[in-house]
């Protein structure tokens, strides 16, 4: 090891702010950090939405109709589609990291190619929810 | 090479294998009730209510709910470790994701079996 590298202060601790506005990340590191924001989403609150609205959809008739209902409102449509997309996301930056664990794509252009992937993917199954949706 | 001493057993290695092994678990969960339900969306109570009266539908949404406690404390306390530096405040926060998760978990067993 070079004594440059030796001589660097580690471990090194970054702030939220730096992270946010002095590191651009690359493709990859995007894709991480909406994989950590996602995850967090889908803890809370989404999590406890979709059980609040199974719960009073299964409960009774009536209560299936207000959620059908309570559905059709644009800003509970636009909220189901920031799930449907933090879902579609942790899902296949999930899959990405699967496959990274079993040591494929881990190669700099394969890598930014999946995070890419990753990218355009969650938002083309979003879309297609979301068209499902409305 | 980096010196290092090493004391002790599998640092974190258990949860970093169970929340790969629950994350397939709730992607397979996903793929087969997301077809499900967009190959027969249910557009009555009688139709949704009798697809969760179904035996391998309570099991396995009760398997995906286990797994999704396990899996989020997993991802939550690496976040809470990762940007939470006061110890007792992300204690705290462990605490109250804990007590959140379990409620979750509970929560979907009063649904599923009612």
């Amino acid at each position: 090891m070079s004594s440059a590298a030796a001589k660097k202060k580690r471990p090194k601790y970054l702030s939220l702010p730096a992270i946010l506005y002095q590191i651009r990340l690359p493709l990859p590191g995007r894709v991480s950090i909406l994989h950590r924001i996602s995850g967090a989403l889908l803890v809370m609150p989404f999590a406890a939405w979709l059980l609040y609205m199974l719960d009073a959809s299964l409960a009774s008739e009536a209560g299936f109709e207000s959620i059908k209902g309570y559905l059709d409102l644009p800003l509970v449509k636009l909220g189901l589609l920031a799930f449907i997309w933090a879902y579609c996301h942790h899902l296949c930056a999930g899959i990405r990291y699967l496959t990274l664990d079993l040591n494929r794509g881990i190669e700099l252009r394969p890598a930014r190619a999946s995070a890419a992937a990753v990218l355009v993917v969650s938002l083309a199954l979003t879309a297609y929810f979301g068209w499902k949706l409305w | 090479m980096v010196k290092r001493l090493v004391v002790g057993a599998h640092y974190g290695l258990r949860d970093w294998l169970a929340q790969r092994i629950t994350a397939l678990i709730m992607a397979l969960y996903s793929i087969v009730i997301g077809v499900v339900l967009i190959t027969g969306v249910p557009v009555s109570y009688a139709v949704w209510k009798d697809f969760f009266a179904q035996g391998w539908v309570r099991i396995a949404t009760l398997i995906f709910a286990a797994s999704l406690a396990w899996h989020a404390w997993v991802g939550a306390r690496d976040i809470l470790m990762d940007y939470i530096k006061h110890d007792g405040l992300r204690l705290a926060l462990e605490v109250v994701t804990v007590l959140l998760l379990a409620t979750y978990l509970g929560w979907a067993i009063e649904i599923l079996w009612r």
